[in-house]
């Protein structure tokens, strides 16, 4: 029997899959096709203090295995989210990570704060890599320093374990990561999309209304991977993977990267059963490859 | 209820201009659609599925026909389809067209380009339900015409070309003033031609369908979006659409 579980600070997870944040809306939609109880966590879409209404159209475009998006963290807000949305996905057996945003330090620590009023939330992922909001949180992703000082106050604020999630728009990704773990980070979450672009002929305009997305799908996965292999040797601890994961196979990559447990985003647009598809496939490509456990091929791959 | 299932390619033909046919068969999803609904199909290894409206639906033989243009890679790769083969669809996904008129009421349905498909599927339902239907389409040019015959016989049918070279010259806006009293409009197409349609038609009964680009196609990645009249809050295209009362959301 292969054991799924993982311990992950704040997260006993029945298993290693969750979807990632801004793909799987609040779980609502999902939840007509499968039971989300069966998932190992839900990370939410991202939560500001107040409402926001995002870019304008169009906010998707296919890329040759990708696609960009720039939906600009459109939210209701995080009191709204906590009294229709985390009440909502309460009623499963999962644990609900909480995506939080803002421009400011101040509406970070607002955020944070805000879901210490709920004990349905179990960890916070700290958004500070959104690459479409011209305020979304990307200057405090790409500076190791105002990484840390995020990472620091989100700390102070909240009460529950905080995984920073790194903007893959970085020379140095170790650094930021070490400077977040030294700032408190309970875990880390990476990676975020790759800024892109896309210019339509017909129009010689970008296809895309705020010009840039964020690349996310299978084009970039050997980013994240090569990133994950990078961070896992140099910090202790936890990292949540994601980035282009479409099947089981690909889950294993990510741990033997030195992932501890992987995010599922955009391979729900094409197939909404595929988190639930890959949690039933994973036990048979880890005994294929010899583990018998997740927690054992976390880390493997690295070579010495 | 959505489904995500095979659907049978029981025919496919040009019928136009870079326009094509396809007919699909699936006892579950031609079961339950309604008009102004559309498919998400899954097209070779796209990373996203391609929205496209359902034209026409016959429960008894449990098919679907599907138009679409070529106008890029994945309807490209979708033309090359055949007889025989299978698609994996996602639906019948989003809200249709409100189908409950009073009988012996007018409708006028105003269809521009590749929007003309899912007001066929409306006009023949509300003709079964003892609607009058007046149509108007508006295409680019002539050899992008496609279903007049189908359209005439649901009624009064008016074509109109940008160019002339069929029918009448100019918008589908330009020939309203001649089709006498309509009860209530449903209109789908470009965003321009919705634009002036609207506003042209300013206090009337009506009904719009929109497209945009789409990703999940079920309201969960909030990328096909739209502005509310009063400007405080977004309508989902995919999930509270695609079918708008014409007042409610500003193009």
């Amino acid at each position: 029997m292969t054991n799924l579980a993982i311990e992950l600070p704040g997260l006993s997870l029945k298993n290693p899959i969750m979807p990632a944040s801004g793909c799987f809306g609040f779980g609502r939609e999902y939840s007509d096709f499968y039971d989300l109880g069966k998932l190992g966590a839900v990370i939410m879409k991202a939560a500001t203090a107040t409402g926001r209404i995002g870019n304008p159209t169009p906010r998707v475009a296919e890329t040759a295995s990708g696609m960009l998006n720039a939906i600009g963290l459109q939210n209701p807000g995080v009191y709204k989210i906590m009294e229709t949305e985390v009440s909502f996905l309460s009623q499963f057996d999962t644990k609900i990570i909480a995506n939080i945003a803002g421009s400011t330090l101040e509406e970070y620590e607002e955020v944070a704060h805000a879901f210490n009023e709920t004990e349905h939330v179990h960890a916070l992922e700290l958004n500070i890599s959104c690459p479409n909001v011209k305020e979304g949180g990307i200057q405090f992703g790409t500076d190791p320093s105002m990484a840390a000082r995020v990472t620091e106050a989100v700390k102070k604020a909240s009460n529950l374990p905080v995984y920073v999630k790194l903007s893959p728009n970085v020379t140095d990704i170790v650094s930021m990561a070490k400077a977040v773990e030294a700032a408190g980070a309970d875990g880390l979450s990476m990676i975020n999309t790759i800024t892109g672009m896309q210019i339509h002929l017909p129009s010689r305009k970008p296809l895309i209304a705020n010009r840039t997305g964020g690349l996310s799908g299978p084009a970039i996965k050997p980013v994240a991977i090569r990133m994950i292999y990078e961070v896992s040797q140099q910090v202790n601890i936890p990292i949540i993977g994601m980035g282009g994961i479409q099947n089981a196979e690909d889950v294993l990559e990510f741990l033997l990267a030195g992932a501890s447990a992987v995010a599922i985003g955009t391979a729900n647009f094409q197939n909404p059963f595929i988190c639930s598809e890959i949690i039933d496939e994973l036990p048979n490509i880890l005994e294929k490859y010899g583990f018998h456990s997740v927690q054992e091929a976390i880390g493997k791959g690295i070579v010495s | 209820m959505i489904k995500k299932d095979k659907m049978k390619i029981v025919s496919t033909r040009c019928i136009a201009k870079d326009t094509i046919e396809m007919v699909l068969e699936n006892q579950f999803i031609s079961g339950i659609a309604v008009p102004g609904q559309f498919l998400h199909i899954q097209v070779g290894k796209h990373i996203l599925r391609r929205p496209i409206s359902i034209a026409d639906c016959n429960k008894e033989l449990n098919q679907i026909t599907i138009l679409f243009k070529i106008n890029g890679v994945g309807t490209d790769e979708l033309a090359n389809y055949q007889q025989g083969e299978y698609l994996d669809v996602l639906g019948p996904l989003g809200n249709g067209f409100t189908t409950d008129g009073e009988s012996k009421s007018t409708v006028l349905l105003i269809g521009g380009g590749i929007g003309v498909p899912p007001l066929y599927y409306l006009g023949k339902t509300l003709k079964e339900n003892g609607i009058n239907i007046v149509t108007i389409l508006g295409f680019q040019q002539k050899d992008n015409v496609f279903y007049e015959q189908q359209f005439q016989e649901l009624g009064e049918t008016f074509i109109v070309t940008d160019n002339g070279s069929y029918g009448h010259k100019g918008f589908v806006t330009d020939v309203i003033d001649q089709v006498g009293r309509f009860d209530c409009y449903y209109s789908c197409g470009p965003i321009p031609m919705l634009k002036a349609l609207t506003a042209k038609l300013k206090g009337k009964k009506g009904f719009i369908s929109l497209e945009e680009r789409m990703g999940c196609g079920i309201g969960a990645c909030f990328a096909c979006v739209l502005p509310t009249k009063d400007g405080t809050s977004y309508k989902k295209i995919c999930k509270d659409g695609p079918v708008f009362q014409a007042e409610e959301v500003t193009l």
